[in-house]
């Protein structure tokens, strides 16, 4: 099979971008979506010029490093996939197919598909650290969750940090994320220490690293590779809800240790 | 920090406010289309009810500035939203696509500005009975009954056999419900009021109670529109012309002359 490809070049966050048309040689319809990319990339190299910079790394669904909008679409065509998992067989012989980099404020573009998502690290480390009682392991079954509890925290905790939920959400709103990693820990025992403030710094670092707002629109669930549900959404408003009623902790009082 | 303060700077406090100015009117439509409704009790339900309102300041005006601030406050926490959420997004993508997102959930300021020049239109038509904008040149709270109330089941009739009138309605109300339909469930999301057990019985109540109003409200406009209260008018006109024939017109009669007139032509 053989695509014709519409892709966003644009040299550095400096210079204005364009599309460009590239037409494909004979694929396997089997490649993934990204090893397209590099058959594209090695004609480019050959031909002397500048291949196509994108983002990839464990191409299996799990590190969150791929990214791309496919025809409109962040990670392509499926629903619960990554682009690293999108396969060429999933597009018809002759399709015209527009890639973009993902678009937002806090996603600036670094050159051509690549953009930098640091935003999202800065929203983990606001989130800081949980406490844990380190030293010999602890005994298995220690603390008892409730079954409902971890599947629940699991669902959350499946987060891979891509930014399709941004790139997706017609407000570029990182809620999804932010919501995911929130509740991953809010919903165990050992993340209830540090719950509300966590909570609390977390949607602060969100909120100035300049990401809109949520809209309830439920993009971002349809768009994420791990179908994680806009419930969590609900479930950070409810826990930023509280931890502004409860208001900052008192202060110690003197100078003494800790 | 102080805690509006905080509220208002950050993005979910700007939703919680949101959901529950919404929440607010949300009530308030529910309660205004009940007492809409008592127009099929007849004149003398409606009357009564109109009266009571006007004649009790003490509900009244608490109901109005309250609903005045909620309207305020649900606008401007509203365009401050979507300023931000325009400027998260600098660069436009080429090809866009809704995934899944509804038509009302991408058009909640449309419908809102829509409903609100609607809201401005309603005020000065039955609230300040404006005369220019009812289609009679008739100042509506002249209109009186025979026990000397604000005749308001005469006006709602009137006011509703213009068709452009009754049009604009339609769409305004049909606008307000799928507004509604969003908004309703979108409420209980921002307030964190929503898990998996209760998401679908919210939306199951978000349609049903944004169906519900939309035949509330339409139920009116289409009942006069197919003759309901024409009785009414006819009523009026005839004690009009009755008392027109014993004495020459006065403009501080209970019945206006204009009125005879302006609803003859209607006919």
């Amino acid at each position: 099979m053989k695509v014709r490809l519409k892709v966003w070049r644009q040299k550095n966050s400096g210079s204005a971008g364009s599309f460009h048309i590239y037409e494909t040689p004979d694929l396997n319809p089997n490649m993934s979506f990204l090893e397209m990319l590099d058959v594209i990339n090695e004609q480019l190299a050959e031909r002397g010029q500048e291949p196509i910079a994108f983002d990839h790394d464990c191409r299996e669904g799990i590190c969150g490093t791929c990214s791309l909008v496919i025809d409109g679409k962040p990670h392509g065509p499926h629903p619960g996939v990554a682009t690293c998992q999108t396969y060429m067989r999933s597009f018809k012989d002759g399709d015209e197919i527009v890639v973009e980099p993902f678009r937002a404020k806090a996603f600036p573009l670094i050159k051509d598909l690549v953009v930098s998502r640091k935003a999202f690290d800065t929203i983990l480390q606001a989130g800081g650290f949980i406490t844990v009682r380190a030293g010999s392991p602890p005994d298995a079954n220690a603390i008892l969750v409730a079954k409902a509890d971890s599947d629940l925290a699991m669902d959350a905790a499946q987060c891979i940090g891509c930014g399709a939920c941004v790139a997706a959400c017609r407000n570029a709103s990182a809620m999804l994320f932010v919501s995911a990693k929130v509740s991953h820990l809010g919903l165990l025992p050992q993340g209830q220490p540090e719950r509300y403030t966590r909570v609390q710094n977390m949607v602060e670092a969100m909120d100035a690293a300049g990401f809109g707002n949520c809209s309830v629109t439920g993009a971002c669930e349809a768009v994420c590779p791990k179908s994680i549900s806009i419930d969590f959404i609900a479930r950070m408003n409810r826990d930023y809800a509280v931890a502004l009623l409860k208001g900052d902790s008192k202060k110690p009082a003197g100078g003494g240790a800790g | 920090m102080n805690l509006l303060q905080r509220v208002w700077q950050s993005s979910l406090g700007k939703k919680y406010l949101m959901a529950l100015t919404g929440a607010a009117l949300f009530l308030f439509v529910v309660g205004h289309m009940m007492g809409n409704l008592q127009v099929f009790l007849g004149p003398q339900a409606i009357n009564r009810y109109g009266h009571f309102l006007k004649t009790t300041p003490e509900i009244l005006w608490p109901a109005r500035i309250g609903l005045l601030a909620c309207v305020g406050l649900h606008m401007i926490v509203a365009v401050a939203l979507v300023a931000q959420n325009r400027a998260a997004r600098p660069v436009a993508y080429a090809k866009v696509r809704a995934h899944g997102a509804t038509a009302a959930s991408r058009t909640m300021i449309w419908s809102g500005l829509i409903i609100l020049t609607f809201v401005i239109y309603h005020l000065l038509h039955y609230t300040l009975t404006l005369p220019s904008v009812n289609g009679y040149g008739l100042d509506f709270s002249t209109l009186r009954d025979e026990e000397g109330r604000h005749d308001i089941f005469a006006m709602i009739v009137m006011g509703f056999q213009k068709w452009p009138v009754s049009l604009f309605y339609f769409v305004a109300v049909g606008l307000l419900c799928t507004h509604l339909g969003h908004g309703i469930g979108s409420m209980f999301q921002s307030l964190g009021l929503k898990n998996n057990v209760w998401g679908p019985r919210i939306a199951g109540f978000a349609r049903a109670a944004s169906v519900l109003l939309f035949l509330g409200y339409a139920s009116i406009p289409a009942a006069v529109l197919g003759g309901f209260g024409g009785g009414h008018l006819e009523e009026m006109r005839r004690v009009a012309q009755q008392r027109d024939s014993a004495a020459p017109p006065d403009q501080n009669r209970m019945v206006p002359i204009g009125v005879t007139n302006a609803a003859g032509k209607e006919k």
